[in-house]
């Protein structure tokens, strides 16, 4: 397995979890865990996803992720699970 | 499982908070690319660093997109050029013809700085070692990205001062060649005492003689992560002040040790060390002095402040040595003056001095770093300073260093903008009174008693 972490910070959008799901669906990404929370006036979403049988590469789903998020007024990052992993665990 | 709250601390970080990895230096060892030809020795240094950090720049830019942490600066460190040209290089052009190739290689391979136009001498010079020095100016006037340093002494041999007294010549003229451009020749020139062969930061970064052919050494920062966990606890006691800084640098340090463990695997080149040091920038909520005024100072500058940068130098270390293994170069809090904001609003309102900034350097990871002075200023008052300076890091058994910039044409009151990274500072007044007989004085002081651990 090969986890990644998928945050959408913003405004609440109708429509903007859908988007991301089936984007992911498209390119063989599975969803593991969705949570999400309001920090501070603003909507806070994340989703750990198993990019392992992805059918593109990491940096593109970087680039049409935060697109996607920047078509509907969100602010979409995907990130490598390690970095979160490192710094918060021993 | 990570939860949704530890992922947006660690994204407010580096959105908010200025958390970058800031740098990840390759050192490469060109001990093999020596040749009695300067023409060869040149092409076989573009050769290796090609060779070896040809992807250095891709490979950063795939890390930072992946991890979604910036990495700011990809550079290169060498091994001291005073011993790669010692069998080819008969007169100072010579060295200024590597310098050349190393500039022309860095900017092929997408570097912003390479370090390690050096020379260690910190009991004596060679032939080489005087040639190289005396090279540096016009090395420096006609580079851009190269970086220069003389190690001058150390605590096993002492201070060597007829490389102080030359140093504070060189630094004059350094001044001079590039007096059209605020003298920024300076800026990328320092002078050490007790230099680190890992150390991936600039200037001072070369690649020493103990390393292997080729290195990962990676430095990490964060001075605003820090200064936004200490707003929180304002008002509150030393222990939880320190625990505060140690957790924060903890979790710093941890991500230069992911980043650097990536590069190593994809570039194939072994880890080195993880320089945890506190590197601000001139931008704003990127400062040493602001995390100094959130422990309790008005400026930077105020009584109390040499005590309170050693408690934060000694707990980021604390921090980080938990964080990896393998913690090296100068890690600690820099405390630079033009790169700092903070540091030169204290500067500017006569908070901040030459000499509180030389008590600070007793307790803080390196020197005087990044301090405009009047361009009048005497060589030998220059390298009185210089003598200063590895006079505490000799006896203290740390790094010390001085990177000043005596701006040809400046005088106190002026301001001087260096640009980008280097950012502006005022320049700041030297004492006035003469160090000429001291200077002049030839020869090397010895090295102090606790050196003998034999």
């Amino acid at each position: 397995m090969n986890r990644t972490i998928i945050t959408v910070v913003g405004k609440d959008t109708i429509g903007i979890i859908a988007k991301i799901c089936t984007y992911l669906a498209d390119n063989h990404i599975n969803i593991l865990d969705i949570s999400q929370t309001i920090v501070q006036g603003f909507f806070n979403m994340m989703m750990i996803v198993d990019v392992s049988k992805m059918n593109i590469d990491f940096v593109t789903l970087t680039e049409e992720i935060s697109k996607l998020g920047e078509d509907t007024g969100v602010q979409v990052k995907c990130q490598r699970e390690d970095i979160f992993d490192k710094m918060h665990r021993i | 499982m990570i939860n949704i709250h530890e992922v947006i601390e660690t994204n407010n970080m580096i959105e908010h908070e200025n958390l970058d990895v800031r740098t990840i230096t390759i050192g490469i060892s060109l001990l093999d690319c020596a040749d009695g030809d300067v023409d060869v020795t040149c092409e076989n240094i573009c050769n290796k660093i090609r060779r070896i950090a040809g992807n250095l720049k891709k490979t950063a830019e795939d890390i930072a997109t992946e991890f979604g942490v910036p990495i700011v600066n990809k550079r290169i460190s060498i091994t001291p050029i005073s011993l790669v040209g010692a069998s080819c290089c008969k007169n100072a052009s010579d060295y200024v013809k590597i310098a050349k190739a190393l500039d022309s290689v860095a900017a092929e391979v997408g570097v912003n700085f390479l370090g390690g136009y050096s020379a260690v001498v910190s009991k004596g010079m060679t032939e080489s070692d005087r040639l190289l020095i005396e090279s540096i100016p016009e090395a420096l006037a006609c580079t851009e990205r190269i970086c220069s340093s003389v190690n001058v002494g150390s605590t096993k041999t002492g201070i060597n001062m007829d490389a102080v007294r030359l140093m504070g010549e060189t630094i004059i003229k350094a001044a001079e060649m590039t007096a059209d451009r605020d003298s920024c020749g300076c800026a990328k020139l320092v002078v050490l005492c007790n230099a680190p062969d890992d150390n991936p930061f600039m200037a001072g970064a070369f690649h020493g003689v103990t390393e292997s052919d080729a290195i990962i050494n990676v430095g990490v920062s964060g001075p605003g992560v820090v200064k936004y966990a200490l707003e929180k606890v304002r008002g509150k006691n030393f222990e939880v002040l320190c625990e505060t800084i140690k957790k924060t640098a903890f979790k710093i340090t941890r991500v230069g040790q992911l980043v650097a463990q990536e590069a190593s695997r994809r570039l194939g080149i072994p880890f080195g060390i993880i320089d945890l040091s506190l590197a601000p920038t001139p931008a704003i909520g990127d400062s040493v002095a602001d995390i100094l005024q959130e422990i309790g100072l008005e400026k930077a500058g105020a009584p109390g402040t040499t005590a309170a940068l050693a408690l934060l130098n000694d707990q980021v270390k604390k921090g980080g040595v938990m964080a990896s293994s393998y913690v090296g170069g100068l890690s600690g809090a820099f405390i630079p003056v033009s790169e700092d904001q903070g540091m030169i609003e204290a500067a500017e309102c006569g908070a901040l001095t030459i000499e509180k900034l030389e008590a600070m350097t007793c307790v803080c990871s390196v020197g005087l770093d990044m301090i405009a002075i009047p361009g009048d200023t005497p060589a030998s008052t220059i390298s009185g300073i210089i003598a200063d300076e590895s006079a505490i890091g000799m006896i203290n058994q740390k790094t010390t260093a001085v990177r000043i910039i005596p701006v040809i044409g400046k005088t106190v009151g002026d301001n001087v903008e260096f640009g980008g990274l280097l950012g502006h500072a005022p320049v700041m007044p030297v004492n006035r009174f003469s160090c000429e007989a001291f200077i002049s004085r030839q020869g090397r002081i010895p090295a102090p008693i606790h050196s003998f651990k034999n």
